[in-house]
């Protein structure tokens, strides 16, 4: 494979390999930044992958007040599914536990999508009767008394089938700490793109894994060509001066949201460089055959 | 192509129903055609010719020159496009009508937005009783869209309003939101006697105390809602209001008790004091 490099940075000459997924968005506010931001965080735990969580969730954007609907501080929250009917299940036990439970919220819909998920009008049985049905400018709300007031809930969301899941870069460096420095310099990066998330932790995946396992009940295993441990072991894809690789998974609402967000965070590993940060960039695919979406790296360098 | 434009010879003789008068009623008709439209109103046979000089081809957008208080039916079941009054408009403006938008530069009858379903409304002017109210005999007000009266409203405002918005301007008469089945209604300047009278649902949002609220309407604290916020701003962004009228905390009022209760009377937190 003929060697790219980018100010010192190996570049793969490969892609990351994603799929269709359907895709959601809510507006949280709340009283304060940081209680908007706790609903989202919440709401978004526990959804770093669909194949354990049922959705991947992350928070997309920061809105200031004179951006969301009812001038308060709010985020916007995007959960991604591979079914329509998974989403729905995810969003509204995900907004009924921790958004309609968190002090001082409310929630709109984050996105007009092609046809509506149910939100508040599913929402509103919580009012036992007392909800409150409102229709303001086009669109339609629903006020649940609860114990600090009131929770306003928009009856509905929207639902694109036009997101993009499983965008990937993967960074491979000398040791832990480098590795870490240039994911989170990609990530700090990516987050500036809009209609993107990286649902893991801190944005950062370090169990990278491959399809299949010795083990019959295992339907992933770890990516062994990747662990630095095995190496003398297995047909490693590493060289000898790479101890950690970390991977970044990108969610986006359209694929030019996932590619923008794959250029954006190489961007920021090539302008680290190979001593601090990544020796070299790669990403991951099924060969082509699974996926419908292919990032070529190359064409994503700054 | 210039808006079709039906200018008023003079005071007309007789009440005029103009509901044959809009873009959807005049879509397959040729402009010479629409003079011959008969007007029903009196007793005697008058035609558009007669009453109005026509100019203008684009029937989606009409413009009613010089106004009376006897064009009724104006947009009535109007579906889309836009009508301008320059002047007044007589009883049942906008009555069933279901999209488009309609401003009458002038005051209007009794029985604006009558039946509405969706659209938007707006009178410069005065409106008279029982805008957004049902005709006899009738289950329903407005049901949906927007109307905004900047002037005054008579009494009985959004009588048995089902759906929408109302929002007045320059205050209005008694019994507002009469025996209102749910929507919204917002009256700034000052509203008269009861408002919320035998309202079942629905919510009316006043910046000040009216003259008086039913005992069947019992207190239930300031209101802290998301929603005042989200209504304010609506309002403001529509250009329909310039300032958050409601204020920090407004008081909030629940019934009417002698009926289903559920409504709500919203009194903005700076107030003057209640009566």
């Amino acid at each position: 494979m003929q060697k790219l490099s980018a100010n010192g940075v190996i570049i793969d000459d490969t892609f990351a390999e994603a799929f269709g997924m359907r895709a959601t968005a809510i507006i949280i506010t709340a009283p304060s930044r940081e209680w908007a931001l706790e609903a989202a965080r919440s709401m978004t735990g526990f959804a770093t992958s669909v194949i354990g969580c049922g959705c991947e969730a992350g928070i997309d954007v920061e809105l200031a007040p004179e951006e969301t609907p009812d001038g308060r501080p709010g985020v916007r929250v995007m959960v991604f599914a591979v079914s329509t009917s998974e989403l729905q299940k995810q969003l509204l036990n995900r907004v009924g536990q921790c958004v309609l439970t968190s002090p001082g919220s409310a929630c709109y819909a984050g996105l007009e999508g092609t046809e509506p998920l149910k939100l508040g009008s599913a929402m509103r049985y919580f009012g036992d009767g007392w909800q409150i049905s409102k229709k303001i400018g086009g669109r339609h709300f629903w006020r649940l008394p609860v114990m600090d007031g009131e929770f306003v809930c928009e009856a509905t969301t929207g639902l694109t089938k036009q997101a993009v899941g499983g965008g990937n870069l993967l960074l491979l460096a000398h040791g832990g700490a480098e590795a870490l420095a240039a994911s989170e310099l990609a990530v700090e990066a990516m987050r500036k793109v809009p209609g993107v998330i990286m649902p893991f932790p801190g944005g950062i995946v370090r169990s990278g894994s491959k399809i299949g396992s010795k083990y019959k009940s295992m339907v992933a295993s770890t990516n062994d060509a990747y662990a630095p441990v095995l190496r003398a072991q297995v047909a490693s894809a590493l060289d000898a001066d790479i101890n950690a690789v970390l991977e970044i998974v990108i969610d986006g609402e359209t694929s030019e949201a996932v590619a923008a967000a794959m250029a954006a965070g190489l961007k920021a590993v090539v302008e680290l460089g190979p001593e601090r940060g990544a020796r070299r960039v790669s990403a991951g695919n099924y060969g082509g055959k699974l996926g419908k979406f292919q990032y070529h790296l190359k064409d994503l360098l700054p | 192509m210039s808006s079709l434009t039906l200018t008023l010879r003079q005071e007309p003789e007789q009440r005029l129903d103009l509901s044959r008068l809009t873009p959807q009623k005049l879509a397959t008709l040729a402009i010479s055609d629409i003079e011959k439209i008969e007007l029903a109103g009196g007793k005697n046979p008058v035609t558009v010719g007669d009453c109005f000089l026509v100019s203008g081809t684009d029937v989606d957008s009409i413009t009613f020159e010089g106004g009376s208080r006897r064009l009724d039916n104006i947009g009535a079941e109007m579906s889309g496009g836009s009508i301008r009054v320059v002047g007044d408009a007589g009883a049942r403006l906008a009555r069933r009508m279901t999209a488009g938008s309609i401003i009458v530069e002038g005051s209007v009858g009794p029985f604006a937005a009558s039946q509405m379903l969706d659209g938007r409304v707006e009178v410069m002017g005065d409106a008279g009783d029982f805008t957004g109210g049902p005709i006899a005999g009738e289950m329903r007000g407005m049901c949906g869209g927007t109307l905004i009266v900047r002037g005054r409203a008579g009494d009985r405002l959004g009588d048995r309003m089902r759906r929408g918005m109302i929002v007045v301007l320059g205050g209005c008469g008694d019994y507002a939101g009469s025996r209102m089945i749910a929507g919204t209604i917002v009256i700034a300047g000052g509203s008269g006697h009861l408002p919320g009278y035998l309202m079942r649902r629905g919510s009316i949002l006043l910046d000040r105390a009216p003259q008086s609220i039913s005992p069947s309407f019992v207190e239930s604290g300031p209101w802290f809602s998301a929603f005042a916020s989200l209504l304010e701003r609506h309002l403001i962004r529509d250009e329909i209001v310039d300032y958050p009228f409601l204020g920090e905390g407004p008081r909030r009022f629940v019934g009417d008790n002698a009926v289903h209760g559920k409504g709500e009377l919203i009194v903005a937190s700076n107030a003057p004091d209640m009566p």
